[in-house]
C-alpha cells in the first residue's frame, strides 16, 4: 500500500514540477526582451572600475542626467577617493566650487548660499519629491545614489543558479544601459501613447515618462593625442559609461571588496588544507595509540 | 553519556578554584574529555558552524547598531552611511546580511541531518524541541532584521507578515495594532523591531546553551543511530578529534560565506530593497527572503487567510512533534528502505515549495503549491504509517563494529581492484 502511495506522491511531484517549469516561459514572453549582458571591467573576482570610463560617465551624468536626477548620497570628495573615478583633489575642489550649496543658519539666523566644498554632497536638482513631480509632469526622476543596485530583471531558473558560479551580478548596469538605448517606436497594436509617455523596449510595461535622454554626439569626450576621443561619442557609449558610473556610485567600495575577498579566499583555502591534513593525522590513531580501523 | 569527570587540577590555583567554582572542570568535561561517537560524518560539524554563525551575527550586529539609526526617515540613509563612510562598514553590513542567509543554510543542513539520522528520537526529544524553538526565534530575528534597512521590501514584507496576525479571530486586530504600535507599519514599528532584533539573538544564545546542555546529557546521535555501548571502543574524546574536524568544517563553510560576502553580496537580497520604503507604492511582487519561501508558499496555497496562517504555523510546529509522529524504532534512515525514500521526497518537496514561494501566486503556481503543501504534510503522515510495518535492515551491533565493517569492506574492495588490475600491468 505504501509503495502505491509513494508512487502517487512521486507522480504528483512530477506533475507539480512540470507545471512550475511551464509557467516562467509564458511570463518571460510578456516581460519583453532581456537586457543584453555587456562586458564590464568591474565584473568577476578581479574586477576593477575603468577610471577613464567613470570620468566619462561622470561627464554624462553631470551634463545630461543631473538636470533631473540627484545623487544625494554621493559627496564631491568621493570622486577623488581610491577605487572611483580618481579625479585629483584639485579637480574635485574646483568642481565643488562651481555648485552653490545651501547652508546655515548663520549668526543672524539666515540660511545662505555658499560655493561647494569637497565634503558637500551633490545638491539635488529639486528641493523635494513634490517639486520634482510638479516640474516633470507627475513623474519622479529617481535619485541615482543606489539606483544601479535597485534595478534588475528576472534571471529565471536555472540561470540564477549558474550566476552563483559565474559571479554575474551586473543586472543593474545591464538594465540601465539597455533602457537608455531601448527607446523605439511602439509596435503596431500598442495603445496610443499619451502626452508624457514614451515607449521603451526594456521598461516593465514599456511606458516610461523620461524621454530618450541620449543622442549621438551629445556629450563631448576628452580628446586623445590624435585629437580624437578614444571612444565613440555615441548614445550607446554614453549609456555604457553612465551605467558604469552609476554602479560605482551605488557600490563605491567594490574594488576594495573584491581585493580583500581575494586575500581572504587565499588565506582560507591554505588554512583549510592545513587543517585537513592536521585532521587526518589526528584521526589516524585512537587515543590509546591503536589504529582507527 | 558524560560519565564521571576526568579533570585533574594540576596547579595550586586550579585546585583552589576547582574547590570554589569548578568552571575549568566544566569546560574540560564538555569540550575536552567529552566522548564523541567515532563514526560522525561531516554533517555533524554544522552544530559548531551554527555557533560560529551566531557569534558572527552578534558581533557584526553590535557594531552595526553603533552606526545605524532606527528612525523611519533616517534608517535607509544610515545604512548607506555604513556602506559608504564607516570604515569597513560595507564589510560589516555584507557579513551581517549574508551571514543571516548562511545561518539558515547551516540550520537547514542541521535540521535535515537530524531528520535523516532520526536525531529527534528518544532520548533526544527535548534536545530536538529546543532546536525547533531556536529555529522559530531565528525566523523572528531574521524577519525583523530584514525590516531595519527600511527599503521597499522591508516595508512591504513587514506589512504582509504582520497583517497575517489579523486573520486570528477576536484578538487578531489587537495583536496587529500592538505589533505596529499604531494603525499602519510606521516609525513605531521600526523602533520596536529594532529593539526586538537586538534582544532575540541573546535569547537564541540562551536556548543554544540549553540545546548544548541537553546534547551533553544524552550524547550525540551518529550515522548508525546505534547508541554508544562501550565508551572506550565507540567514542573518541572531543579534543582533539571533534575539535579539529569541526574547525576544518567551519573553515570550509567560511569559504562559501566569503564567496557571497566578497563576490556576490546582493545575490540573496532583493533589488527593491535598495529603494527607500514608500507606503504609497506597492512593489509588483512582494517576496520574503529565500529561507522563508517554502513556508510562504504554504501560506499562499490555502485560499482562506486564516487557513493559510494556520497551515504555515503548523508546517513549523509539526516538527516539534516528530519524536512521536515517527513510529519507527530505528533511528537512521540508512537502515530504513522506505523511510529513506520518503526523506528524499520530502527534500524535493521543500525545495519545490521554496521555488513556488518565489513565483507570483497565480494560475498553475497556486495549484502546484497546493499539491506540494499536501505532500509536505503527507510526509509526516507517511512517516507515521510506514514506521508501523517497515522492515529495517539489520543494524550493526555497535558503533565500533560499524566502523570496522566499513573499513574491512573498503579494504577488501581495494584488494579486489588491485588483483583485477594486475594482469593488465603485467601484460
Amino acid at each position: 500500500m505504501s509503495r502505491i502511495s509513494f508512487r502517487l506522491a512521486l507522480t504528483g511531484l512530477a506533475a507539480g514540477l512540470s507545471l512550475a517549469l511551464i509557467q516562467p516561459a509564458a511570463q518571460a514572453a510578456e516581460a519583453g526582451p532581456k537586457p543584453p549582458a555587456l562586458s564590464w571591467s568591474f565584473s568577476g573576482p578581479f574586477g576593477k572600475f575603468d577610471r577613464a570610463q567613470l570620468q566619462r560617465g561622470f561627464k554624462v551624468f553631470k551634463e545630461v542626467c543631473a538636470s533631473c536626477h540627484g545623487a544625494s548620497l554621493v559627496a564631491f570628495r568621493n570622486l577623488s577617493q581610491p577605487g572611483g573615478p580618481e579625479f585629483t583633489s584639485g579637480q574635485v575642489a574646483a568642481l565643488a566650487a562651481t555648485y552653490q550649496i545651501k547652508d546655515g543658519p548663520n549668526d543672524q539666523g539666515e540660511m545662505f548660499e555658499r560655493p561647494g566644498r569637497p565634503a558637500d554632497r551633490f545638491p539635488s536638482p529639486f528641493p523635494n519629491e513634490q517639486a520634482a513631480r510638479a516640474a516633470q509632469g507627475g513623474a519622479y526622476p529617481p535619485d541615482f545614489s543606489v539606483l544601479a543596485k535597485a534595478r534588475t530583471y528576472t534571471r529565471g531558473f536555472p540561470t540564477f543558479v549558474f550566476d552563483i558560479f559565474t559571479q554575474y551580478q551586473e543586472q543593474g548596469p545591464d538594465y540601465i544601459h539597455a533602457l537608455l538605448v531601448g527607446y523605439k517606436e511602439p509596435p503596431a497594436g500598442f495603445p496610443a501613447l499619451l502626452p508624457g509617455q514614451n515607449y521603451n523596449e526594456y521598461m516593465p510595461g514599456h511606458l516610461i515618462a523620461m524621454p530618450n535622454p541620449l543622442s549621438d554626439g551629445q556629450v563631448e569626450y576628452p580628446k586623445g593625442a590624435d585629437g580624437k576621443a578614444p571612444v565613440p561619442e555615441t548614445a550607446d557609449q554614453y549609456a555604457r559609461d553612465v551605467a558604469a558610473f552609476m554602479m560605482w556610485m551605488a557600490e563605491p567600495h567594490l574594488e576594495a571588496r573584491k581585493r580583500l575577498g581575494m586575500q581572504v579566499m587565499a588565506f582560507l583555502t591554505i588554512f583549510a588544507f592545513l587543517l585537513y591534513y592536521t585532521k587526518k593525522k589526528v584521526w589516524s590513531r585512537m587515543p590509546d595509540g591503536s589504529p582507527v580501523h | 553519556m558524560s560519565g564521571h569527570s576526568s579533570y585533574v587540577p594540576k596547579t595550586g590555583i586550579e585546585r583552589w578554584l576547582d574547590a570554589r567554582l569548578p568552571i575549568i572542570r566544566l569546560a574540560h568535561d564538555s569540550a575536552v574529555s567529552y566522548p564523541v561517537p567515532r563514526n560522525l560524518n561531516y554533517l555533524w560539524t554544522f552544530g559548531g558552524i551554527l555557533v560560529f554563525m551566531l557569534v558572527v551575527q552578534i558581533v557584526t550586529g553590535i557594531i552595526l547598531a553603533m552606526h545605524y539609526t532606527a528612525n523611519s526617515l533616517l534608517a535607509f540613509n544610515s545604512v548607506e552611511h555604513i556602506m559608504r563612510d564607516v570604515n569597513y562598514g560595507w564589510l560589516l553590513r555584507y557579513l551581517h546580511s549574508n551571514g543571516a542567509s548562511m545561518f539558515f543554510v547551516a540550520v537547514y543542513v542541521h535540521i535535515f541531518r537530524g531528520l535523516y539520522y532520526g536525531s529527534y528520537k528518544a532520548p533526544r526529544e527535548v534536545l530536538w524541541i529546543l532546536g525547533v524553538v531556536i529555529f522559530l526565534l531565528m525566523m523572528a530575528t531574521a524577519f525583523m532584521g530584514y525590516v531595519l534597512p527600511w527599503g521597499q521590501m522591508s516595508f512591504w514584507g513587514a506589512t504582509v507578515i504582520t497583517n497575517l496576525f489579523s486573520a486570528l479571530p477576536v484578538i487578531g486586530e489587537t495583536i496587529v495594532t500592538f505589533l505596529w504600535g499604531g494603525y499602519s507599519v510606521d516609525n513605531p514599528t521600526l523602533n520596536r523591531f529594532f529593539s526586538l532584533h537586538y534582544l532575540l539573538p541573546f535569547m537564541i544564545f540562551g536556548v543554544v546553551v540549553l540545546h548544548i546542555w541537553a546534547l551533553h546529557v544524552v550524547g550525540q546521535n551518529n550515522p548508525t543511530g546505534v547508541e554508544v555501548k562501550n565508551v572506550q571502543k565507540d567514542t573518541v574524546p572531543f579534543t582533539p578529534y571533534a575539535t579539529v574536524k569541526d574547525i576544518f568544517g567551519m573553515v570550509v563553510f567560511m569559504i562559501l560565506f566569503a564567496w557571497f560576502v566578497f563576490y556576490q553580496p546582493n545575490f540573496m537580497g532583493h533589488a527593491d530593497n535598495y529603494i527607500p520604503a514608500n507606503p504609497a507604492s506597492t512593489p509588483a511582487h512582494i517576496v520574503p527572503e529565500w529561507y522563508f519561501l517554502p513556508f510562504y508558499a504554504i501560506l499562499r496555497a490555502i485560499p482562506d487567510k486564516l487557513g493559510g496562517v494556520l497551515a504555515m504555523g503548523a508546517a513549523i510546529v509539526v516538527l516539534a512533534f516528530l519524536p512521536w509522529i515517527d513510529t519507527s524504532k530505528v533511528k537512521s534512515m540508512s537502515y530504513r528502505p522506505i523511510g529513506r525514500q520518503l526523506f528524499w521526497a520530502f527534500v524535493v518537496v521543500c525545495i519545490g515549495l521554496g521555488y513556488l514561494g518565489a513565483m507570483p501566486a497565480e494560475g498553475g503556481y497556486v495549484i502546484a503549491s497546493q499539491i506540494f503543501t499536501v505532500l509536505y504534510f503527507g510526509f509526516f503522515v507517511a512517516l507515521f504509517v510506514v514506521g508501523l510495518f517497515e522492515r529495517p535492515k539489520a543494524l550493526p551491533t555497535s558503533i565500533a563494529d560499524a566502523v570496522l565493517a566499513s573499513a574491512k569492506g573498503g579494504s577488501a574492495a581495494r584488494v579486489a581492484t588491485a588483483t583485477a588490475a594486475e594482469p593488465n600491468v603485467k601484460g
